[in-house]
């Protein structure tokens, strides 16, 4: 369906802002504003998509980046907590699965900063940031990975929590990012798939694996409740962005799913989730469950988590160790192009 | 020590690569620059025979060659049978989306009079 | 391409794996489907020996280009170095497999029964019992070590592997057939890298040079086999590297020419006249194989009655 829109996306980059916000010509008036202001309300209000050379208010451009860089940096970084084990996976195919899970995590990441760069970010500038801590990543990242069952329990909790986060951003107002969102999805299931059939692998085997899996599941149970962010009355920017659509759900909402469809797949796998107080309410017909601990997820975000160093340091070197071969390939297609420019007696 | 400014070509680098790549012949150069920042590049995929080329994303690749190769690798899988197309995103030349659009400027954006700009969805037959 | 809608994608049945599972990494038994019969008259234990040298090539290198996840020069390069390394490590897995069936005398005493041959050889052999060659265990440099050495290797495996295709095992054959055009892909990517890094900038030329340098010593080796190996070479099952060494020399002469890193001349003579000899085909091996086996291992050793 989004095939037209997706074309109009490119030209809309090409002639369409810079970095810094949307080209505004001289004569633009007061009027004009208003009227772009209606139009983008309206859009909004019919459910349409927002595509990028669209009127937006710098607000919803400035929230959208900050959020959609979050999300590709998240990616990133996510790629190292399991990247760890791809050196130790005790199968081969175990290993195969690792590495293209951990390969589409990059590829997520690259579709993200595409989709962040329609609104005029650069994805330099936005590395940059990530690197020198001015734009942050989900802070589960920064919990260590310390046997090989937490390559299952990622899959299956973090990976499952980050679907529940994901599936209504396929329908988020910004087009590219809802179409990004789209790809991203149809990836990440497969990727909880294989969490949690090798945790289901790992409960068949011997008791020292069985232990590993419940240690895993102890340690990363709450982190993944935390990856929804803080509860509703906490989150005072939660309403613009549904007003906008650029979210479809409340924290609290997407939290209280994602237990719900995690407790029976607990049980199935023969696991108990740490929190003595889950137990299902027919009332309101979910599971309640016990209080989050907000003050660590506010130290972890603060840069006080067990890895949030190392996570950033390795992100650093790779970008340091890499700039000699982006600046060689960079230097090389220049003097391809004079070349071929001399070539064809094109000047350059 | 700035080492793409050894190169005798950084000046072309500067020309066919615009506010990027290599170019930082001089310590006026910004510092994106002396990081040799690669063009963007949109891709457009083929799905399969019957099907237009729509477009999928956008990446960064230093030369058409690369960005083949890493449009390949990330939106297809390697996919043998698609056919991709890559273009350096300031070379496209674009109408807006709408005309009511208050910032529209009337330019040589003749894009959208090719067939092929209108992408047919996948599930339409006969198109 | 189709799924516009999310929540169906989620729901799409299994049938779909397949589109979203890289190379490799689906369920069924990798040998599925592949008509697996022995080679009538040939020698099968030596045939396995050769087999078993080809998988360890793809399973090291695999391994230490999987070492560069997370730290490749760009984002896009990450994604191409898995795509290869995902290439070579379900090759590996094949000829594991394949290497077993053809001598079952080569599974490792003591492995639990519920433990894949393909497993049972990558985890529970010692560095003296792997047969691949030295260039792929050495640890990894910098950028430049990395494309000397994928060059080097994809250039070679690629000849061998082309030959392959005609082998009389008919798995050896199947599994060749479907390597071709992946590792052509692998040594294009390797050649477009050293023509960037050779012809981009003073230090890129400097380390590009350096990287091939430091693999050059090694691919005298590459060339050898081991006696262990070689009726099954003249039983048809396999291929006498030695066979591909001209063609080897001629791409590597053009594309370190057209990369302006001079023709190899003295070096690559100076070790084509040295006698060769069949190092890692012999289970002798750099110290770097034992660390890295020891790491790869390691998991695998502490739970020999695992499920994974």
């Amino acid at each position: 369906m989004p095939s037209a829109e997706e074309v109009m996306t490119v030209t809309d980059r090409a002639t369409g802002h810079g970095p810094g916000g949307a080209r505004r010509p001289p004569e633009a008036t007061l009027a004009d504003e208003t009227e772009a202001q209606a139009r983008f309300e309206r859009l909004i209000a019919q459910d349409e998509r927002v595509e990028p050379r669209d009127w937006m208010p710098e607000a919803y451009r400035a929230t959208l980046i900050r959020q959609v860089a979050q999300h590709a940096h998240s990616e990133i970084i996510g790629m190292q907590p399991e990247g760890a084990w791809l050196t130790r996976a005790p199968s081969l195919r175990r290993k195969a699965i690792l590495l293209a899970k951990v390969q589409d995590e990059a590829g997520h990441g690259l579709y993200l900063y595409s989709a962040c760069e329609t609104l005029g970010a650069d994805r330099d500038d936005l590395t940059e940031k990530l690197v020198s801590g001015r734009q942050k990543y989900s802070s589960i990242f920064n919990y260590p990975t310390l046997s090989f069952a937490d390559v299952g329990v990622i899959g299956w909790l973090v990976d499952g929590a980050a679907i529940c986060n994901q599936v209504p951003l396929c329908r988020s107002s910004y087009g590219p990012y809802a179409r990004a969102m789209i790809r991203i999805c149809k990836e990440e299931s497969f990727h909880q798939r294989q969490g949690y059939e090798l945790l289901m692998t790992m409960m068949a085997g011997t008791e020292e694996q069985r232990a590993q899996v419940r240690d895993a599941v102890d340690r990363w149970w709450w982190p993944s409740l935390m990856m929804f962010g803080p509860p509703d009355a906490a989150s005072p920017n939660t309403a613009r962005s549904m007003a906008w659509r650029i979210k479809r759900h409340t924290n609290d909402e997407l939290r209280q799913r994602f237990v719900d469809i995690t407790v029976p797949q607990a049980e199935a796998l023969g696991v108990t989730l740490p929190d003595p107080d889950l137990r299902w309410n027919a009332e309101r017909g979910h599971y309640d469950y016990g209080p989050i601990d907000w003050d660590e997820l506010a130290r972890v975000i603060r840069g006080d988590g067990p890895c949030n160093a190392e996570r950033i340091e390795t992100r650093r070197t790779a970008l340091r160790d890499g700039e000699w071969v982006r600046q060689a390939a960079a230097a090389y297609a220049a003097k391809r192009a004079a070349r071929d420019a001399v070539g064809t007696g094109v000047a350059g | 020590m700035n080492t793409t400014g050894d190169t005798p070509d950084a000046g072309a680098a500067r020309a066919t690569t615009p506010g990027d790549g290599g170019a930082g012949a001089d310590t006026g150069a910004p510092a994106r620059d002396r990081r040799g920042e690669w063009p963007l590049y949109e891709v457009f995929l083929r799905g399969r025979r019957g099907l237009n080329h729509v477009h999928v994303g956008s990446l960064r690749a230093a030369d058409d060659t690369m960005a083949l190769r890493h449009a390949r690798d990330l939106y297809t899988r390697r996919n043998e049978g698609v056919s991709i197309w890559v273009v350096r995103s300031d070379a496209i030349a674009a109408s807006s989306p709408d005309e009511r659009d208050p910032f529209f400027a009337p330019s040589a954006d003749k894009v959208y009079r090719h067939p092929t700009f209108y992408a047919i969805p996948d599930d339409v037959p006969h198109l | 391409m189709a799924v516009d809608n999310a929540y169906e994608a989620l729901t799409e049945d299994s049938r779909d794996l397949g589109d979203r599972w890289a190379y490799g990494t689906g369920f069924q038994d990798p040998l599925s489907g592949v008509d697996a019969t022995l080679p009538t008259g040939a020698d099968l234990p030596a045939a396995a020996r050769h087999v078993l040298g080809l998988g360890d090539d793809a399973l090291v290198m695999a391994h230490r280009l999987s070492e560069w996840c997370t730290h490749a020069p760009e984002l896009e390069e990450e994604v191409a170095l898995a795509n290869i390394a995902l290439d070579l490590l379900g090759q590996a897995r094949l000829l594991l497999a394949r290497a077993a069936q053809l001598d079952p005398g080569l599974r490792p005493a003591g492995v639990a029964g519920h433990v894949p041959d393909e497993d049972a050889l990558a985890f529970f052999r010692s560095a003296e019992e792997y047969r691949n060659v030295r260039l792929v265990e050495v640890p990894h440099g910098d950028f430049g070590h990395l494309v000397a050495r994928l060059l080097v290797f994809s250039t070679w495996r690629l000849g061998v592997v082309d030959r392959l295709t005609g082998s009389r095992d008919p798995v050896v054959a199947a599994v060749a057939a479907k390597a071709v055009p992946e590792i052509a892909y692998h040594r294009d990517h390797a050649a477009g890298w050293t023509l960037r890094l050779g012809d981009g900038t003073d230090e890129s030329h400097r380390r590009m040079a350096r990287g091939l340098a430091e693999v050059w010593p090694l691919v005298g080796e590459l060339f050898t086999t081991a006696d262990a190996e070689r009726p099954a070479i003249a039983d048809g099952v396999g291929v006498d590297p030695a066979t591909t060494r001209a063609e080897f020399e001629d791409v590597l002469r053009r594309v370190r020419g057209q990369a302006t890193l001079g023709p190899p001349g003295a070096d690559l003579r100076r070790d084509g006249d040295a006698p060769a000899t069949a190092w890692g085909r012999t289970g002798r091996h750099t110290a770097a194989l034992r660390d890295l086996l020891a790491e790869m291992q390691s998991v695998a050793r502490a739970h020999p009655e695992g499920r994974w």
